[in-house]
Parts: C-alpha cells; sequence; structure tokens
C-alpha cells in the first residue's frame, strides 16, 4: 500500500479540524485519525504536520499517537479484523474464533496476512477488548463496523471474501469501506453510508418486542398524579 | 411482574428511526420548546426533581450535578457527552446512539441551555464506525432544520455540538481522561478536586454527562419530573436501558424501571440456555462485584445492589452459566484492566500487572496445592493494596471481579491446584457448544 504524502489538502482539512474546537489542539485526535486515512499509519511525517499545524512540539504529538491503541505505528491491511476477546466474548467463542483466524491467516496478533496471488486485498487481525455488543457476542469488528454473531467459519469465510475483493456487509451497517476510509470518517469526513443498515440489530430490540406483543409502555403523562408541591411552571 | 418501559427504545423498531422526519413525528424536538420557556434554573429544578441519577454507572444526581456549576465564573459554561461506552459488558448508549441519535441531540441542547452552555461536544469511541456516522448526521440534520446554531426557535439561545471521535482507551470513560483527551493529550485522569464543575475542559466550568443520562432529559422535560420519578423505586427513579448478554436464551437490551430484579428479566429473556444454570453475574460491568443465583431477587436499583456488595453501574448483566471456569473469566478482566490501566499511578500499574500474574498462575494450575491456597490469599492482600489507593476508579474496579469471585469461589481457585490446571472444558460455554460436530 503506498503512503501518499501529506499535501496542501491534506493540511487544509488539519487546520479544519482544529478549527472545530474553541482551542486548536483538541483538534488531535482527530488529526491523527486523518493521518492514518491518507498514510495507512501514523508516520514521522504526520507527527510533523499535525505538530506544525497545532504549534506544539512532534514529541507531544508522538506521545499521544503512542497512548491510544487506535493508532498504528505499522501498516495494517485494507481490512482490519477485530476479535473480541474481553471475558464475555471470549466465553462464548471469541477465544475459539481468534485461534481459527490465526491459524488460517498463518499470523500472530496484530500483524498482516501475506496477499496471496489473486488477492485483491489485504487483512489484519488484531484481538480487541470490549466493542460495546455483547448481546451479540461474539463479536467481530472489521474497520470498526459490527460483524455481530461470528462463529469460527462465518469468521473464515467472512476474511477470505474481503482478501478476493468480495463486498461484505456489515451487519448493522453498510457495505465494509477500507480501513483508510473508516479513519476519514473518524477524522470528522462523513461518507455517505449513514442510512446504510437497520435501525437496530436483533438483540437490540429483545426487549421492545416484549413490550409491543404485550401493550407495555411507560405511564402515560396525562395520568401520573401532580405531586403537591408541584410550583407552577414546572413542566 | 414488573412491565417493561420503552422510552430511549421506543424509536428502534421504527424504519429509519435516526433520521430527523421520523423523530420529530413521534414529538421529537417538542421538548426544546418547553424547554426555552422556563428558565435555566427551573430546568435544573425539573431535572433535580425528577431524581434523575447518572446512567454511567456511579448514579450521582444528573440535577445536582448541573446545579454545581458556578454561573458567576465568567468562563465560557461547556457540556461534554460522555459516549466512550467501554466498561466490559455495557452495550446500551451505542444501539441508543445507532437508532436514535435525535433524543440525544435534544437532551445535548436542553441540557446545555439549563447549565447555560453555548458548545457542547459529543465524545464517542473510535470503535464504533457507523454508530459516530449516524450521530454525525443527526447534528447535521438538527443545524438545517434550526435545532442548532443560533437563536434556536427563535429563543435566543445559541448551541454548538462537535461530535469527537476517540482513539482506543478505556480509561476515557474516567471523565477527567476524557477531557484530557478531549483537549488533545493522553487519556490520564486528573487530581480531584478541583471538580470538572469548576475547572473542566480548557479549565472552565464543564457537566461531563453519559449519553442515557442526557437522553433521558427530553422525556422528563416534556412529560414533567412527576412523570419520570412515577417508575423506578424511592431512591433510584425513572427507566433505564438493561442490558442481558452471555447465557441467556434471548440476550438484549431491556428498557425497564429501575427496580426490576434479574429474575424478572431473565423471565423476559427466556431464561439461562437450555439445559444450564445460573452460576455468576455482573449487575453493572466487570468493575462492580459479582453475584450469584442467591441474588436473582434483590432490586436492580442503587441501593439494593449495594446492599449485597455490589453496585448497579451500569446495568450490564453478563450472564455465565455453569460451563464456565470463573477464574478464567477473572483472569481475563484482569489481563483488559492491566492493558488498559493508564500508568500514571503505582497501585494500579503494577499492582494490574501482578495480579495477572497472580491469576494466571492459578488458572492453569502451575503451582501446588499448599502454595496456590496462599496465592489466593495474597492475590486479596494485592487487591487490598489496590482498592482505594489508585488514582482513580479503574484500580478499584480490576480488584472487584478477583475480591467477589474468591469470596463466593474459592473452592474453584483450588480445585485448580488439585486439578493441576483449569477443570471447565472452555467449548462447552461457547454458542455453538453441542452444535459443531468435531471429528
Amino acid at each position: 500500500m503506498t503512503t501518499a504524502p501529506i499535501d496542501d489538502k491534506t493540511y487544509g482539512e488539519l487546520r479544519e479540524i482544529a478549527a472545530r474546537y474553541p482551542e486548536p489542539r483538541s483538534g488531535l485526535l482527530p488529526m491523527l485519525h486523518l493521518v492514518q486515512s491518507v498514510q495507512g499509519r501514523i508516520t514521522p511525517e504526520g507527527i510533523e504536520a499535525c505538530a506544525a499545524v497545532l504549534d506544539i512540539s512532534a514529541a507531544e504529538v508522538s506521545g499521544v499517537a503512542t497512548f491510544y491503541t487506535m493508532y498504528k505505528r505499522h501498516p495494517v491491511g485494507d481490512y482490519h479484523v477485530g476479535v473480541c476477546t474481553n471475558t464475555l466474548c471470549a466465553v462464548m467463542g471469541g477465544d475459539e474464533i481468534l485461534a481459527r483466524l490465526k491459524e488460517h491467516l498463518d499470523i500472530g496478533n496484530d500483524e498482516v496476512a501475506p496477499q496471496r496471488q489473486g488477492d485483491t486485498r489485504t487483512v489484519s487481525l488484531e484481538h480487541i477488548e470490549c466493542n460495546a455488543a455483547c448481546d451479540f457476542a461474539p463479536v467481530v469488528m472489521v474497520n470498526w463496523e459490527f460483524m455481530d454473531n461470528q462463529t469460527p467459519d462465518s469468521a473464515v469465510q467472512m476474511v477470505e471474501a474481503l482478501r478476493t475483493g468480495n463486498e461484505v456487509s456489515s451487519t448493522r451497517g453498510p457495505t465494509l469501506c477500507t480501513w483508510r476510509e473508516a479513519e476519514r470518517v473518524l477524522a470528522g469526513f462523513p461518507d455517505g453510508r449513514v442510512d446504510d443498515g437497520p435501525t437496530a440489530g436483533e438483540a437490540s430490540l429483545a426487549g421492545l418486542q416484549i413490550a409491543r406483543e404485550r401493550g407495555w409502555s411507560a405511564p402515560d403523562p396525562a395520568t401520573v398524579p401532580v405531586p403537591a408541591e408541584s410550583k407552577e411552571g414546572d413542566a | 411482574m414488573t412491565q417493561l418501559t420503552p422510552v430511549l427504545t421506543d424509536m428502534w423498531d421504527v424504519e429509519q428511526g435516526w433520521k430527523l422526519k421520523p423523530y420529530e413525528a413521534k414529538g421529537g424536538y417538542a421538548a426544546l420548546d418547553v424547554a426555552f420557556g422556563m428558565a435555566p434554573d427551573d430546568v435544573i429544578g425539573a431535572v433535580k426533581d425528577s431524581g434523575l441519577r447518572g446512567r454511567g454507572g456511579a448514579g450521582f444526581p444528573t440535577g445536582m450535578k448541573w446545579s454545581f456549576i458556578p454561573q458567576d465564573n465568567p468562563k465560557p459554561k461547556y457540556l461534554v457527552v460522555n459516549a466512550d461506552e467501554s466498561e466490559p459488558g455495557t452495550c446500551k448508549d451505542i444501539p441508543l446512539m445507532m437508532g436514535n441519535p435525535h433524543v440525544l441531540v435534544e437532551g445535548v441542547i436542553i441540557s446545555s441551555y439549563a447549565i447555560r452552555a453555548n458548545k457542547a461536544f459529543i465524545y464517542i469511541r473510535g470503535e464504533v464506525l457507523h454508530v459516530i456516522r449516524r450521530v454525525q448526521a443527526a447534528v447535521d440534520e438538527a443545524y438545517a432544520a434550526g435545532h442548532l446554531g443560533k437563536d434556536i426557535h427563535g429563543s435566543g439561545y445559541d448551541l454548538d455540538v462537535v461530535v469527537h471521535a476517540g482513539a482506543g482507551a478505556y480509561i476515557c470513560g474516567e471523565e477527567t481522561a476524557l477531557l484530557e483527551g478531549l483537549e488533545g493529550r493522553r487519556g490520564q485522569p486528573r487530581l480531584r478536586p478541583p471538580f470538572p464543575a469548576v475547572a473542566g475542559l480548557y479549565a472552565s466550568p464543564t457537566v461531563i454527562n453519559n449519553v442515557e443520562s442526557v437522553a433521558s432529559v427530553p422525556a422528563i422535560v416534556k412529560n414533567g419530573a412527576a412523570w419520570f420519578a412515577s417508575m423506578g423505586t424511592e431512591k433510584s427513579k425513572g427507566h433505564g436501558i438493561f442490558s442481558l448478554s452471555g447465557h441467556v436464551t434471548r440476550p438484549g437490551q431491556y428498557e425497564a424501571p429501575l427496580g426490576i430484579t434479574l429474575r424478572e428479566l431473565l423471565d423476559l429473556a427466556g431464561g439461562i440456555r437450555e439445559g444450564h444454570r445460573l452460576k455468576f453475574w455482573t449487575p453493572g460491568g466487570s468493575s462492580t462485584p459479582l453475584l450469584t443465583a442467591e441474588h436473582l431477587d434483590i432490586p436492580l436499583d442503587f441501593e439494593g445492589v449495594g446492599s449485597v456488595g455490589s453496585m448497579l453501574g451500569t446495568r450490564a448483566l453478563q450472564i455465565f452459566d455453569e460451563t464456565v471456569c470463573v477464574v478464567r473469566a477473572v483472569l481475563r478482566w484482569t489481563e483488559f484492566y492491566k492493558h488498559e490501566s493508564c500508568g500514571k499511578c503505582t497501585p494500579c500499574r503494577e499492582g494490574t500487572w501482578w495480579l495477572v500474574q497472580a491469576l494466571d498462575r492459578l488458572e492453569n494450575g502451575s503451582i501446588d496445592e499448599q502454595g496456590g491456597a496462599e496465592l489466593v490469599d495474597q492475590l486479596l492482600d494485592q487487591c487490598d493494596n489496590i482498592l482505594g489507593r489508585s488514582f482513580c476508579a479503574l484500580g478499584d474496579g480490576a480488584t472487584s471481579p478477583i475480591s467477589s469471585s474468591v469470596m463466593y469461589f474459592r473452592d474453584e481457585y483450588l480445585a485448580h491446584l488439585r486439578h493441576g490446571g483449569c477443570p471447565f472444558d472452555p467449548a462447552r460455554s461457547t454458542v455453538w457448544a453441542g452444535q459443531e460436530v468435531t471429528a
């Protein structure tokens, strides 16, 4: 994967991010996401660019870039696959999924699988911490999109589809974009995919469906007695 | 039988429920005009009267938090929404922002108006791309419709909202670490006092509220404090989203009055998966001490869960059946705390590392029985040296699963030593256990 230089357009966008905030340095996290979208990782050039825009030292930027796990100092694949192995997902099968993917891709944690002849895209693999989708366990994230309710087999099929250039959709979102495209959205530049996917996944609706079936709802405000001490003007 | 009370989740089965039109069709943004018709202090009063307590885990009264903002301070005031949902087991704010982002935006506007902030930030963890898209779009739509920007609804009130993506750090759920992240720094907690209400973002008065807390505000303003307080228990008012995960028949989100019990929730969720029984559970994420089947009937409110030595936390009910090794579960959580320790203070940075060493030896049975029994005591001693001695709550949280699991399952720790390793088969715990033929 080529590394594009940080050109005038990117400098302009870095300044645009900083300008969203009362104090420009607040833009640093999204600025580093933008660096990743342009250069595929956090590069020395990207660190210098952020430092120049914010008028802080490269060491200060570097200190931030090394603190957060989403910033990568080495290249990742076009599709970065994260398997949740925090306790709940691990127990529900995440450990097996990660083991199978490591074996299938023949790589260790946080590595990029070699591109085979005929592969049009690359994948990398990482174990991740809880991604707030425990009711869909075991959960796999690809470029930070939800792939819910995975099995070892479904995960292998998914990475094969990704490597060979087939479209794969998130179970609760759009067709997967590349890691660099995802990083651009995180930098605050929307990609127009917002209206893909459902309002909620099946597990999210578990309680609501029961409430609908049984005619349950929150109390009708008209039937709630007004407390005696309520002052006029209280809504 | 406690009935479910969908309020925040009520949009989730609406076609394209994340968009402005469906939200407005259900009465969305009507609470704004009610709020603008009130003095800001009266909005704070209504939220106080409602009894709303923070939904991010700590349960601090939201209206009281707002009233701590010194209005005579000439600096700008800020509202920061903590959307860094990362506590293991917690999975309510993510679907809420995906399915109903406008209720959050409307809550942000009313909350900002109440504390007299003209700039608000929504800090969303970076690892949830589609959720960030939905919130970005909701903010854009709200601007275009005149719900954000200058002179909102002709009220004379101005508000700008910035959606900010984090970059992967559990510690940024801690409110002062979040502020560091939002100021473009390493996410390490700040010494308190001063509290953020006095010196928060850019050393200015700042309110930091959880997503669900802020999203609960529009309905309180529209329907009245008494309406909200008519749900829940005496000191834990209102509705809350309960997240069931793990070995239940229908895991998912169940919005109910505070005080519902796990027995009732399990009934709704079809019970523990077929052929198995409840072994242990977390009431509010991995940082809340484990509970067991003897706690099925405690009211899930701040007082009820506190009375049995745990915490309501984020109502993240992770359910584990008898196939799960408690030592394996606790070791994995401990590895998580070690990984996420920010390194600022010694008890947490060094302590979580030592906890992993001890738990790993116990889980793998690489120690004799007598040495192991001593190691369990040493483990508790290590916890004692971390709990209350760390800079922030991360260190405290790291000790919760350990101390509680030793309290309820000491024999299981010792069984690892007699067995020379873990006596459990992890394959039996998986979703597909018994379904896949292994040759």
